[in-house]
């Protein structure tokens, strides 16, 4: 039924691995933040919560183009990474990685955040009463108590990145094999004659990935809800 | 031995308390509002007193003159609360080792079993918090503040979400605590009904003052009773 090229392939495994690197690696920084927008209270919080949210807002093409006057192989940042330690984001999946990261920031932290919100903090002070310092309370009672919110914030962000395009071509191009997602592939197919049926192939991928991780976020987060609830 | 001596603005009125616990049972009677258990919470570590100094067994808790203010987690101070506040993702048996966890206290079967057959909660160790009644929920919560070998235990209210049937359940578990555990006790309430089987001394506290001490009649009772 479907004939998938070598170069779909790729694309679809380069997709992926994009999506779950930049899902990973945005974790912990996205629990962080969320912890400190629904905890704290400090001057400019507003400000940072606002540069969060900036990807969900801006045109992604502009994000895309800010990334690259940042992090290019001539920028700023991406000279200094590129002659001290090496590290080249231009033109590389590491690129889309950080690309999609970034687009899919603000809702990973939106998720997480309100279930940081939703616990009672009462149950952190009894904890407390118990002898637990900040650093075991979080790790025992709050963590667990938002896993619902991050496991939902997580698979978001993974839908987000694997669906990401605008910010991705604009900072690393659309080179197969290296920066070509399943979307950037789909571009290039609809921009050539008699590209449609190929290009079809991969939007029927794109929906069974999406819809399974939507399904599996569903599950997981129904499991994880029940776990807190004694089933 | 417990001594109090704090102040704070709570609202419209401020809070005077001034009182000293030694071993036993000692209650904070009061209406609603009274700041019973704010001055709980200040004992507890949970908030910070305006002004004033509260020492536990000659260990200085909190003396604004002297800018100290322990941590909550190192006062050993046991904690029951009025909604139990049980950790719903952890099992009954966890939530009790939760406080020996936190202190990296080897296990004590002995300790263990003898808070589970005290307080008759045995059959409720593999279960989670969500699935307990109300009373159960209670007694969990007394074992687990037991079980971190607390130097004080503050009880807030602790049957005040239970009905009349419920708290007759735990009421006995309590005064057995009392004779037993030897762990002086604060307990808080504004049922004199329960203050009067509970404590050995009262604190009676209207609108953040201290009005009387001991031996005290207790308002709201048929006839005025002498408790002692």
């Amino acid at each position: 039924m479907l004939d998938l090229t070598t170069q779909d392939w790729t694309a679809i495994a380069l997709s992926l691995r994009i999506a779950v690197v930049a899902t990973l690696v945005t974790l912990p920084f996205g629990i962080a933040i969320a912890l400190l927008l629904a905890r704290k209270d400090f001057w400019g919080k507003s400000l940072v919560d606002a540069l969060v949210h900036l990807p969900l807002v801006l045109p992604p093409v502009v994000t895309g183009y800010l990334l690259l006057i940042v992090l290019g192989r001539r920028a700023p940042v991406g000279a200094f990474l590129a002659d001290h330690f090496g590290i080249v984001f231009s033109f590389r999946w590491t690129g889309a990685v950080i690309s999609c990261g970034v687009m899919a920031f603000p809702l990973m932290v939106r998720a997480i955040r309100l279930s940081i919100e939703a616990i009672d903090r009462r149950l952190e002070d009894a904890a407390a009463t118990l002898g637990a310092n900040s650093a075991w309370r979080f790790a025992t009672v709050t963590l667990p108590l938002a896993l619902p919110g991050i496991i939902a914030g997580a698979m978001l962000a993974f839908a987000r990145a694997l669906g990401e395009f605008g910010a991705t071509i604009t900072f690393v191009s659309n080179i197969p094999g290296e920066t070509q997602t399943i979307s950037a592939a789909i571009y290039t197919l609809t921009q050539v004659p008699g590209g449609d049926a190929a290009a079809l192939q991969l939007v029927v991928i794109a929906v069974v990935i999406s819809l399974a991780a939507l399904v599996a976020s569903e599950w997981l987060a129904r499991r994880a809800t029940a776990r807190l609830h004694g089933a | 031995m417990l001594t109090v001596d704090v102040d704070k603005r709570l609202g419209d009125f401020t809070l005077h308390a001034s009182f000293e616990a030694t071993g036993g049972a000692t209650a904070l009677f009061g209406p609603s509002g009274a700041g019973k258990t704010s001055i709980i919470n200040m004992i507890a570590g949970l908030t910070r007193p305006d002004r004033g100094r509260i020492v536990l067994h000659h260990e200085v808790l909190f003396d604004d003159v002297q800018g100290i203010s322990a941590p909550v987690w190192q006062r050993r101070v046991g904690c029951v609360f009025q909604e139990g506040r049980l950790f719903p993702h952890l099992s009954v048996r966890h939530n009790l080792d939760y406080g020996r966890w936190m202190s990296g206290v080897a296990a004590d079967a002995q300790a263990f079993d003898h808070v589970v057959t005290l307080l008759d909660i045995g059959h409720l160790l593999d279960r989670r918090p969500g699935k307990l009644s109300g009373g159960e929920r209670q007694r969990v919560a007394i074992g687990r503040a037991l079980l971190m070998r607390p130097r004080l235990l503050l009880l807030d209210e602790p049957l005040a979400s239970l009905d009349a049937a419920r708290k007759e359940e735990i009421l006995p578990y309590l005064e057995r605590l009392r004779d037993e555990a030897r762990v002086p006790m604060i307990y808080v309430s504004h049922e004199a009904a329960e203050v009067k089987r509970i404590a050995n001394h009262v604190v009676v506290l209207d609108r953040g003052q201290i009005t009387a001490k001991d031996g005290v009649a207790l308002p709201g009772q048929a006839g005025s009773r002498k408790m002692n």
